[in-house]
């Protein structure tokens, strides 16, 4: 066994009622790749945060260079040479790369006058860029840089600081396939030169061809460890998957009526290059699986106006429908919960009644001039039909917990007619009373005939609500699964782009 | 809400007692009505002013929108002998039309309103200094628009009719700000615009109709503003006063950061204004240091509100704290952690 370098032993985070991280224990060699897979949630960027400095963890010890740390802070992470290459880099556009590589560190002339020495930083980013293999300078401006040559960009920063370790989260969600064949050729160069790399990713593939080792996490536990030669596809599966789910399931009170919302070769910006094809009946509850940025919340701000449609069509109950604000859309009773309340779901700054009539407003007016009594009517019967917990409806959406400004949200919407209502990740950040309350409030909308599309990276969420489960992976969906084919190890397989291995048809 | 404009009335009331009492001459019917005159003047395009602040907007070409009209609606009475109604129409579509073309190219244009209408005051500006060859407009010794004059710079008992026309305009507006489904678009647009556009508020529209009623005030303004100095001088005419016009909003309770003001708040912050400018020639103080008074109390009237209002959110939050604390123990604060480590995977 090569030398230990690293070592994390009974790190556990707890949150106020909530384990992130529970009793995890990793170690990292010298010179080697070390893979880190786990479902959305299952704690690997909590672990990694850990490691980073920039949370502290509960309990558990960091063993590092023969040093042991109860905790780590940011200063001294990279002092033990542990650099992060974040999922969504965290780099300065207006700035140059050499101005990157070292910035809060900048080499400094002029004595008293404390100069930024520019020429003796990019004298010294020069050699890490021919290393990596960068086709551009120093002083190229990160804005003109794609995204995997940014990446490039965090790898020449954690050389400069002489890493050891380098954690890359996700590297390869936004890049092209030629561009992670040269990142993966960059890591086995890493590799060379006795830099070790923990690898998050959620595409096997990759893990598979450059990891040494693998460790799964599962609900924030370490579950399991798979050595080079014991490292396949169901493996990692089987390890990240496995346990029991709740029962929440309640079946629809009467079959899906035909009609509904039919998406037929629908574009997105997000991904100009895939066609998605997506139908919901009346009636039913369809969740929409995927890891994250797959493309299903962009498949839903398209459908709600938000994002231009760059083709296909959307019917509802077979007949075409524009959609091209989300005023249209909401026109043709297509609604939208969207994944941030805050920022895109409520005004927080109003109150609860204001909130609730902000998209019907017009219907409580007469002559432009507002109802008052019948604004009032209208917020005070949502409040109580979803229970928002709140003194009255005149206080502000900010002061309400997270579960009552979700429930505004949905007020808002159902004080209108809902025909089509997508639900992104709508217990996110939500209590458990308040997300059975959620559960209950969809199943009664799809039995009054509302077609629903639950966007949700909870499995336990997606298999336990749905009626069908609708599976995304890199812009397109992938599967549909019926309810006697729910199964994690199906949902994941089809997230993560394989096909089912008893293949039927899934049709849409 | 009205405590914001209870203060300021408060403040208006003390200074005016306090002004009153070194210098009785303050509180002569004269110059009460003198300075009813000028808060109706400036009222006019500070509410428009103040609409727009409320989207999160500026308007900077006012002043220069006042020149290029005001040289253009004299020529139009006393060069082509227009009939006072039409180029009073004319003026009025003017200021609309600017309004309207500042406001696409914020909207449609994503153009920043700071830069689109700073733009507006050097263009304006320069268009009517060459109109003109930059010489004076004035009215002859005809009688042009004697009926209109009369009724911009008459009065009614007494009471000016600028002053008169504010009174209505702000109840007009204050229904359309207060009580109106636009006006509450409008405050939805400034706090949070997206999650307006999320609600299905053409957000576009509800801004740039902002800047178009901004400029017709400020086509109604330019009219008033001619028959209180009966020329215009191009170079000068309006100078800063799109400034008067912020300082007013803001000192009325509008955020630049949008979202927030009341008509009342405006009308209010413009008399502070103009009593504050009476109440530097009254007592004697140097006319010189008439801007630095102003400027010193905006300040501290913004500074003490911030204060205020950091004290009354935090009330809030202790009193929101207090209502869900009895549940914290089960549900309702284990969220704000599970947030967290959620979002820690998706990051």
């Amino acid at each position: 066994m090569a030398e230990t370098l690293l070592e994390l032993s009974g790190i556990s985070k707890t949150y106020p009622g909530v384990r992130a991280l529970d009793d995890v224990n990793l170690r990292v060699c010298r010179g080697e790749v070390l893979g880190l897979i786990g479902e959305n949630g299952a704690g690997k960027s909590t672990l990694m945060r850990v490691l980073a400095g920039v949370i502290e963890p509960s309990a558990g010890v960091i063993r590092i260079g023969g040093n042991e740390h109860a905790r780590m802070t940011v200063t001294e992470a990279t002092q033990c040479g542990i650099a992060f290459v974040h999922q969504e880099l965290n780099l300065f556009e207006n700035l140059d790369v050499a101005a990157n590589v070292f910035i809060g560190r900048e080499k400094l002339a002029g004595g008293p006058l404390k100069l930024v020495d520019n020429a003796e930083m990019r004298a010294r980013v020069m050699p890490l860029l021919e290393r990596l293999g960068a086709d551009f300078t120093p002083t190229t401006l990160v804005d003109n840089l794609s995204i995997a040559e940014r990446q490039m960009v965090e790898i020449a920063k954690a050389l400069s600081i002489d890493a050891r370790v380098i954690i890359m989260d996700e590297p390869t969600s936004s890049l092209t396939i030629s561009e992670t064949e040269r990142l993966l050729e960059v890591i086995a160069d890493l590799k060379a030169h006795g830099i070790s790399v923990i690898y998050i990713s959620h595409r096997l593939g990759e893990i598979m061809s450059c990891a040494d080792r693998v460790v799964v996490l599962r609900d924030g536990r370490t579950v399991g460890e798979l050595a080079r030669d014991e490292l396949s596809h169901a493996a990692m599966i089987r390890l990240m998957i496995g346990r029991d789910l709740k029962a929440l399931y309640t079946p629809p009170m009467r079959a899906p009526e035909p009609g509904g919302c039919d998406i037929t070769g629908v574009v997105t910006s997000a991904f100009p290059d895939r066609q998605i094809n997506l139908s919901v009946r009346r009636g039913e509850i369809l969740g929409l699986a995927g890891l994250v940025g797959a493309g299903r919340t962009s498949l839903a701000r398209a459908v709600f106006g938000v994002d231009p449609l760059l083709g296909g069509e959307i019917r509802i109950d077979n007949t075409p429908v524009g959609v091209a604000s989300p005023r249209d859309a909401i026109r043709q009773g297509i609604y939208l919960v969207p994944e941030d309340r805050k920022k895109s779901g409520l005004v927080l700054e109003l109150p609860i009644r204001e909130n609730v009539t902000l998209a019907s407003l017009l219907d409580h007016a007469r002559m432009w001039l507002v109802n008052s009594a019948a604004e009032r009517k209208i917020a005070k019967d949502q409040a109580r039909r979803l229970s928002i917990k709140a003194p009255s409806v005149d206080i502000e959406a900010v002061t309400l917990s997270g579960g009552n400004q979700q429930k505004v949200v949905l007020g808002k919407w159902l004080s209108m007619q809902p025909r089509v209502m997508f639900f992104d990740e709508p217990t996110r950040g939500i209590d458990v009373g308040a997300k059975s309350e959620i559960y209950a409030l969809m199943r009664s909308l799809a039995d009054q005939g509302v077609a629903i599309v639950m966007i949700s990276s909870d499995m336990e969420e997606v298999i336990g609500v749905s009626d069908r489960v609708a599976v995304m992976h890199e812009g397109s969906v992938s599967g549909v699964l019926e309810r006697d084919q729910f199964s994690e190890y199906n949902v994941l397989r089809l997230a993560v782009g394989h096909a089912l291995e008893t293949m039927e048809t899934a049709a849409p | 809400m009205m405590k914001k404009e209870l203060g300021l009335f408060l403040l208006l009331a003390v200074i005016s007692a306090i002004t009153g009492a070194i210098n009785p001459a303050f509180l002569s019917f004269v110059n009460l009505l003198n300075m009813a005159n000028l808060i109706g003047l400036f009222g006019v395009f500070a509410l428009g002013e103040g609409l727009v602040i409320i989207t999160g907007g500026i308007d900077l070409s006012l002043g220069s929108m006042f020149a290029l009209l005001g040289v253009v609606f004299i020529d139009l009475l006393t060069t082509y002998q227009v009939p006072w109604p039409l180029a009073l129409l004319l003026v009025l579509m003017g200021g609309l039309a600017l309004g309207g073309i500042q406001g696409f190219l914020i909207t449609r244009l994503k153009m920043q309103p700071f830069i689109v209408t700073l733009c507006g005051l050097l263009i304006y500006r320069g268009a009517a200094r060459y109109y003109t060859s930059d010489s004076t407009r004035g009215f002859g010794y005809g009688d042009e628009a004697s009926t209109l004059s009369n009724i911009a710079s008459g009065n009614i008992g007494g009471i000016p009719n600028t002053f008169i026309f504010l009174i209505i305009l702000a109840l007009v507006l204050g229904v359309l700000l207060h009580r109106s489904v636009y006006g509450r678009w409008l405050y939805a647009v400034g706090k949070n615009e997206e999650a307006a556009r999320f609600s299905g508020i053409n957000t576009n529209l509800v801004i740039a109709t902002a800047y178009v009623i901004s400029g017709g005030l400020a086509g109604v303004s330019t009219v008033m503003f001619v028959f209180y100095t009966n020329s215009v001088s191009p170079s000068s005419f309006g100078n800063f006063y799109e400034l008067y016009a912020i300082a007013a909003a803001v000192l009325g309770g509008c955020s630049l950061r949008g979202g927030e003001g009341s008509i009342l708040g405006i009308v209010l912050g413009t008399a502070l204004l103009q009593v504050l400018q009476n109440l530097v020639n009254i007592l004697g103080i140097p006319n010189s240091l008439n801007f630095a008074v102003m400027g010193t109390v905006i300040l501290i009237g913004v500074l003490a509100d911030q204060q205020l209002q950091a004290r009354r959110r935090r009330k809030a939050a202790l009193a929101s704290l207090a209502r869900t604390a009895p549940k914290s123990k089960d549900s309702t604060i284990l969220q704000s952690a599970a947030l967290p480590t959620r979002a820690g995977d998706q990051a």
